[in-house]
């Protein structure tokens, strides 16, 4: 028979300090992600300026889907968040190729044991240092760096070397998308830099030992032993780049002349910002924002499963699957052991 | 003619394609490492230009001598010569970058988003990590499903919800929201799992220790490296948070630094091109300092975000 204290102890229970630890992290949550996200989703289905309080159903999703909402000027939202779509994945696409390569190919360098890299710390530091400056700064910066016309650094110093009229980097639809494209891998290039870097530090040393034992060039080595087994953190960091260029915002806005600005860099973060944050409530169209949000939010929670599929405990679902199994094997044998008896 | 004169002595042939190699790989490093310090060094080179000498030639690439007039016009300490013209500068350009009360404003909010950030999330990490109780996995689950929401899928509900609560032009909304940072969370979680025995906790509860000065005493301290990590990544993106902060604040007496930055960008007329250089210098120098201070820690912090278990 247990005594009193045994019994006592067996009685006590942790979890509800468990449930204390973890209630601020979901009581701020709740206030202040989930509820505005479900108050979003209600004022996507709600009318805009002046009509702000009128229930107006899918009017918004067919505006700014289809151009084919009840409002005046339907058709021009539409065409408006189209572009500012199809600039989010310009913008993106023309970020995250040119920076996934190059990012790859300092991380080979830089972990490559062959190569006598003199400075290797010095380079690291200073390649991700542009990734913790401000990005309203850096846009600022590069403002007045390449601005338009002879009185800013870019386009004197190529005047002075003999060009004849200043080039465009702010103003030119195109260039200033290649701009905002160099901005862009400028800041993060050295962030996936480190995180390959790491990746493929994790792939166990002997598999390249063994290859250059074979003979193996280092092409070979890249494209047989390190490609494949950095895959799962390239994909990790293409979701996540992925996400983070639907939220670009900070250059893209802040990149232009003067107080006017570009619409040819407007994105989707824009769109969405310019229809909310204008004056007063009866002035601001909360719908068409509230709309264009839950549509990024469908864009994103797909990209988002796929990472979250790809980030499993996977110990631990082997653990889950392993413990099932037993349970399953030791159920049987009882009912086995039953019928038996 | 034998092999040896065909292709030189193997040993050597081996040893001279390595040098190649990395005195190619340093080349372009060094282009790199080049591409991203020049734009801060022309910066802040121009920002100790006067402004009629860098209308007449912005091509600078050495230091000038009016970093002290530029200062004066940015804080509106003229001295009696100075044109009305001059004076009208100074005016606009003092009232938009107000450095003191930017670099206060930005200080409060990052430092106290940094403080929350990390304390509520070793201890949102400690509760998943220490306790067992029924909702611990869906809550996990949970944290991970919404670590890659975008702040602006919500951010329209979220600025209708603070005007109706009356909390626009106040620090709140940009601070208390700290408390929940389902990325910190999970970096801690790995962090305990991987180095944070839970036997110290039996322990501690056998000495009669409760169970929220365990983790006060006893956690916390163990768990200094993840949280330093953590905190200045907090800290360096709630400085830099240009899209918040710009939302909430529109009182100029509230406004933080990335907001100043976007006024100085936004102005038509009245340029001074040094001042304007110089206010952008002002406003990434503390963050760079702290930057090269720190910065092995941040490069370890990255690569150790990059390892997924």
């Amino acid at each position: 028979m247990a005594s009193a204290a045994q019994r006592r102890i067996k009685s006590i229970s942790y979890a509800k300090y468990g449930y204390m630890f973890i209630a601020p992290f979901f009581l701020v949550y709740c206030f202040f992600q989930i509820w505005p996200l479900i108050y979003t989703f209600i004022l996507s289905f709600k009318g805009n300026q002046a009509n702000n309080a009128a229930w107006v159903g899918f009017d918004n999703y067919s505006t700014i889907l289809f151009g084919q909402g009840m409002a005046q000027g339907s058709a021009a939202t539409s065409a408006e968040f189209f572009k500012a779509l199809g600039n989010t994945f310009i913008l993106w696409f023309g970020n995250f190729i040119p920076q996934i390569l190059l990012s790859l190919l300092l991380a080979v360098w830089f972990t490559d044991a062959k190569v006598k890299l003199p400075g290797k710390g010095f380079f690291k530091v200073v390649m991700y240092m542009p990734n913790i400056i401000t990005a309203a700064s850096v846009a600022a910066l590069y403002v007045n760096l390449f601005g338009d016309s002879k009185y800013y650094f870019v386009n004197a110093t190529l005047m002075n070397m003999g060009m004849a009229d200043p080039i465009h980097f702010v103003a030119d639809p195109v260039i200033s998308k290649i701009m905002v494209m160099f901005i862009q891998t400028w800041l993060w290039f050295g962030n996936t830099m480190i995180m390959l870097m790491s990746g493929i530090m994790g792939i166990n040393p002997s598999l390249f030992e063994a290859a250059d034992i074979d003979g193996a060039n280092s092409r070979q080595v890249f494209f047989k032993i390190t490609l494949p087994l950095l895959q799962p953190i390239m994909v990790y960091t293409l979701v996540t780049s992925m996400i983070g260029g639907l939220q670009m915002f900070d250059i893209p806005y802040l990149y232009h002349n003067g107080a006017n600005f570009s619409k040819e860099l407007e994105t989707v973060a824009v769109f969405i910002y310019f229809n909310f944050n204008k004056g007063t409530v009866e002035q601001a169209s909360y719908g068409y924002a509230g709309a264009a949000s839950i549509i990024i939010f469908a864009i994103t929670a797909i990209l988002g499963s796929i990472t979250f599929y790809m980030n499993r405990d996977k110990d631990e679902i082997a653990q889950k699957k392993q413990r099932k199994r037993a349970e399953k094997q030791y159920k049987a044998k009882m009912k086995k052991g039953g019928l038996t008896l | 003619m034998s092999m040896k004169s065909q292709y030189g002595e193997p040993k050597d042939n081996y040893h001279f394609k390595i040098v190649l190699k990395s005195t190619l790989i340093f080349i372009v490093c060094l282009l790199l490492a080049l591409i991203c310090l020049v734009p801060i060094y022309i910066l802040v080179v121009n920002s100790t230009h006067e402004s009629m000498d860098l209308a007449r030639d912005p091509s600078k690439f050495w230091f000038g001598t009016h970093l002290g007039s530029n200062l004066k016009t940015l804080m509106n300490h003229l001295g009696d010569d100075a044109t009305t013209v001059m004076k009208r500068v100074a005016k606009q350009y003092s009232s938009a970058f107000n450095v003191g009360q930017g670099y206060l404003n930005s200080l409060i909010i990052a430092g106290s988003t940094t403080i929350l950030t990390v304390f509520f999330s070793a201890m949102t990490a400690y509760g998943l990590t220490v306790y067992d109780f029924k909702l611990r996995s869906p809550a996990y689950t949970f944290i991970i499903a919404v670590m890659m929401i975008p702040v602006q899928v919500s951010s329209a509900g979220f600025v209708r919800f603070m005007y109706s609560l009356g909390l626009i032009n106040n620090f709140i909304p940009l601070i208390v929201p700290a408390i929940a940072a389902p990325a910190v969370i999970f970096f801690m979680r790995s962090y305990m799992k991987s180095s944070f025995p839970l036997d110290i906790v039996e322990a501690s509860r056998i000495d009669g220790c409760g169970e929220f000065r365990t983790f006060l005493t006893i956690a916390i301290p163990m768990m200094k490296p993840a949280i330093a990590v953590q905190a200045i990544f907090a800290f360096v993106a709630n400085w830099n948070n240009y899209y918040t902060q710009n939302m909430i604040l529109k009182n100029e007496k509230m406004t933080t630094i990335p907001i100043m930055v976007s006024k100085v960008l936004s102005f038509d007329k009245n340029l001074d091109y040094g001042v304007n250089y110089l206010c952008i210098t002002l406003s990434i120098l503390p963050i760079v300092i702290v930057y090269f201070i720190l910065s092995k820690f941040i490069i370890a912090g990255v690569a150790l975000g990059g390892v997924k278990e």
